[in-house]
């Protein structure tokens, strides 16, 4: 076991891939010689050679079309996408090819390549670096979509996601790419708690609330304040986005009878509007109140200075949980 | 006829009866049948070819069989077999002289008109038509047929070629173009097509990494109605300069001249000496698909002017005179022909439309619980209408 940041987990599993499978490829802006803006790819350029860590033109639409090319050579390429604001030049090649190439082929191309790009705000930056695009791909048939919140689920997840077959956009929580949890370096892969599964991080009885990426740690912290109330919230980090894992989040609301969604994306037909009508279609008599939802406003993300009016925080979520018991 | 894109002096030999001011073309047939030995492109190149007579008979087949092929497609959907055909009337040179100069490791990748390469590759013209007649989306292993599968989006198969020029690249597949192992990419798109971002962002990503692959550009002078003009100022083949590639212009009318400048080009991309760019400058006789009634944004005149550059006639003109052919050939190279039509005619007909359940097949290698969860409910409603009619 040790301790890392999210940043390092991410760094130590892309080492480990490029290690296990020699068809495995990276691939973006300033990954190689400088590491990635945020470091996460520090290193692997001077020990893999940039055969296996490529620095490329400045055009996402080029990355993830090469990527394409690539797959269908047999690599496995990993791209990244420097900035989630900046994912959207890649949008065709992502939705249009991407996605609809193995349905195309009738199954006889897979397409194994994962898109990692860091997500999220609250990093006082500038316009299009603090987005949450993951309704654009989750409501996208033949991409798999998923977050990780913790060290050790970065350093897991990214592992399965470059074995796995299936196309999968990898979010990373860049404000959370700092923070530091124990990982066990040896856990295998293959036989590890399965990438697209969600996980109880904090169990309680008295409301479930649901979170992913940056906010799991964001749900957390609330949980910690309700406890010194009295009230035990279940904290569940959804993990994966598409396919959705509800077994657990059903399980807990129909003990807990109440649910929250957190999430940064704007409300308005975000994920929480797709959990909120599987839960509600699940788990109707269970429920003591609607679900709700805790969320960026339907606003394009807002400058810096207010930022922290916009995103969802403990107050927030606290809220809502209170809301939900006085329906 | 288009009118005059570049000043540019042109070059002495090979310009092919082109006017005065207007870019060289690289000819070895002309629109009579003559012809011409060598011929020097733009970028100073000499181009020649030697065909055996076989070679030519065999070349003038493939011509025929391609347009027939594609006039039974067309009649096809006509008549409602097909739901849409994009039709490469007037491409046939392009795409055979183009198709028969890849070598079998070779990898092409089309966009969804070049029914006429995927002739030359030996695959089954049956193939793409499951993509016109609406049973399926064009399913087909690229890496069996060393042929991508057919590409709607414009441009961007353009990116795809270049990615899998770099496998080859990184597969240590440059560099030897005798024999054996060395391979290259051709990517086929339009003139519409290079105003696509993919497209030069493709120029981009081949030209700094020295990627294996050939730009073959048809210049069939439209995208559905908007002419070239609207596409560019300057003639096609000279973008490759400002990427820092060789490009030539070739008549894409003349499958003589199409073979040797595709071959000389993937020679020189297995080489190692990186992208090319090559601009087929034809004419699309037709229609941009069914759909599409070109009567509305061109004039008759002007199809008639390229009627006169008919790709096969210069072909059968030239058996003729030069005594490599006769009408028996010409006759059996007609009923070859026509066989295969009503070869494809009855397979079309006979496609079976797939059953309403496979939709949910192969949406992910490693399939996905809600959508199994889905297909379920799906089964279970159209059970639900068993006994009825439907």
């Amino acid at each position: 076991m040790e301790t890392m940041t999210i940043g390092k987990a991410l760094n130590t599993g892309l080492r480990r891939a490029l290690e296990a499978d020699r068809k495995v490829v990276i691939m973006g802006e300033d990954v190689g010689k400088l590491g990635g803006v945020f470091r996460i790819t520090d290193g692997l350029q001077k020990d893999f050679g940039d055969d296996r860590v490529i620095d490329t033109p400045l055009a996402e639409s080029g990355i993830v079309g090469t990527a394409v090319g690539l797959a269908i050579r047999g690599y496995r390429p990993v791209c990244e996408i420097q900035f989630d604001g900046f994912v959207y030049p890649a949008y065709d090649q992502i939705v249009s090819q991407v996605a609809k190439l193995h349905y195309r082929s009738r199954g006889k191309l897979r397409l194994p390549i994962v898109i990692r790009i860091p997500f999220g705000g609250g990093i006082g930056a500038v316009e299009h670096h603090s987005e949450s695009p993951e309704a654009y791909f989750a409501h996208t048939a033949g991409l798999k979509v998923v977050a990780c919140a913790t060290p050790a689920d970065a350093y897991l997840m990214i592992q399965q996601a470059i074995t796995s077959d299936d196309p999968v956009i990898f979010f990373e929580p860049k404000r959370r790419y700092w923070e530091k949890g124990d990982v066990d370096l040896g856990v295998d892969p293959a036989t590890a708690f399965p990438l697209h599964a969600a996980r109880v991080a904090r169990p309680g009885r008295d409301a479930t609330v649901l979170a992913y990426g940056p906010m799991v740690r964001t749900a957390l912290d609330a949980a910690a304040a309700a406890a010194e109330d009295g009230r035990e919230l279940e904290v569940i980090d959804l993990r994966s986005l598409s396919p959705l894992d509800l077994a657990p989040v059903y399980e807990s609301v129909r003990r807990t009878g109440r649910c929250v969604v957190v999430h940064e994306a704007p409300s308005n037909v975000g994920l929480g509007a797709e959990i909120a009508a599987r839960v509600t279609e699940e788990c109707f008599y269970s429920l003591e109140a609607p679900v709700l939802r805790v969320t960026g406003y339907d606003t394009p993300y807002p400058a810096a200075r207010v930022e922290e009016e916009y995103l969802p925080d403990l107050d927030r979520v606290l809220d809502a949980v209170d809301r939900s018991f006085g329906w | 006829m288009r009118s005059s894109l570049g000043k540019e002096p042109g070059l002495g030999a090979g310009r092919g009866g082109e006017s005065p001011g207007e870019p060289p073309l690289v000819q070895l047939l002309t629109p009579e049948g003559d012809r011409i030995d060598k011929a020097v492109g733009a970028n100073g190149v000499e181009y020649s070819v030697d065909f055996s007579d076989d070679e030519y008979r065999a070349i003038y087949r493939d011509l025929v069989v391609v347009r027939r092929l594609d006039a039974e497609a067309t009649a096809l959907q006509r008549q409602g077999e097909l739901g849409i055909w994009a039709s490469l009337l007037g491409q046939e040179a392009a795409q055979v002289g183009s198709g028969r100069a890849l070598r079998p490791h070779d990898m092409a990748f089309p966009t969804y008109r070049e029914h006429g390469v995927l002739y030359c590759r030996c695959i089954d013209p049956i193939m793409p038509l499951g993509l016109f007649r609406g049973v399926d989306q064009g399913a087909w292993d690229p890496n069996e047929f060393k042929f991508n599968m057919y590409t709607i989006v414009i441009g961007a198969q353009t990116l795809h070629a270049t990615g899998y020029a770099m496998g080859i690249t990184l597969d240590g597949r440059v560099g030897d173009a005798a024999e054996g192992d060395a391979e290259a990419v051709i990517a086929y798109f339009g003139d519409g097509a290079t105003s696509q971002g993919d497209v030069n962002e493709a120029f981009v990503w081949s030209s700094v990494f020295n990627a294996p692959i050939v730009f073959f550009c048809q210049n069939n002078q439209y995208a559905i109605s908007e002419p070239i003009e609207r596409q560019t100022r300057v003639p096609l083949y000279q973008r490759a300069a400002g990427f820092g590639f060789p490009g030539v212009r070739v008549d894409g009318n003349d499958v003589l001249a199409s073979y040797a400048v595709t071959r000389a080009a993937l020679d020189a991309a297995r080489l190692g000496q990186g992208p090319s760019l090559i601009e087929a400058y034809t004419y699309r006789m037709g229609a941009h698909t069914t759909s599409d009634d070109p009567s509305r944004y061109r004039i008759a005149a002007e199809v008639e002017a390229w009627q006169a550059k008919d790709p096969i006639a210069r072909v059968r003109a030239f058996l003729h005179r030069q005594q490599i052919a006769g009408d028996d050939f010409f006759a059996e190279v007609d009923a070859d022909a026509q066989r295969r039509a009503v070869d494809l005619r009855e397979r079309v007909l006979a496609m079976p439309d797939p059953a309403p359940i496979s939709l949910f097949d192969n949406v992910y290698p490693h399939g996905s619980p809600l959508l199994a969860e889905q297909r379920g409910q799906f089964a279970r409603y159209q059970e639900s209408f068993e006994g009825s009619a439907h």
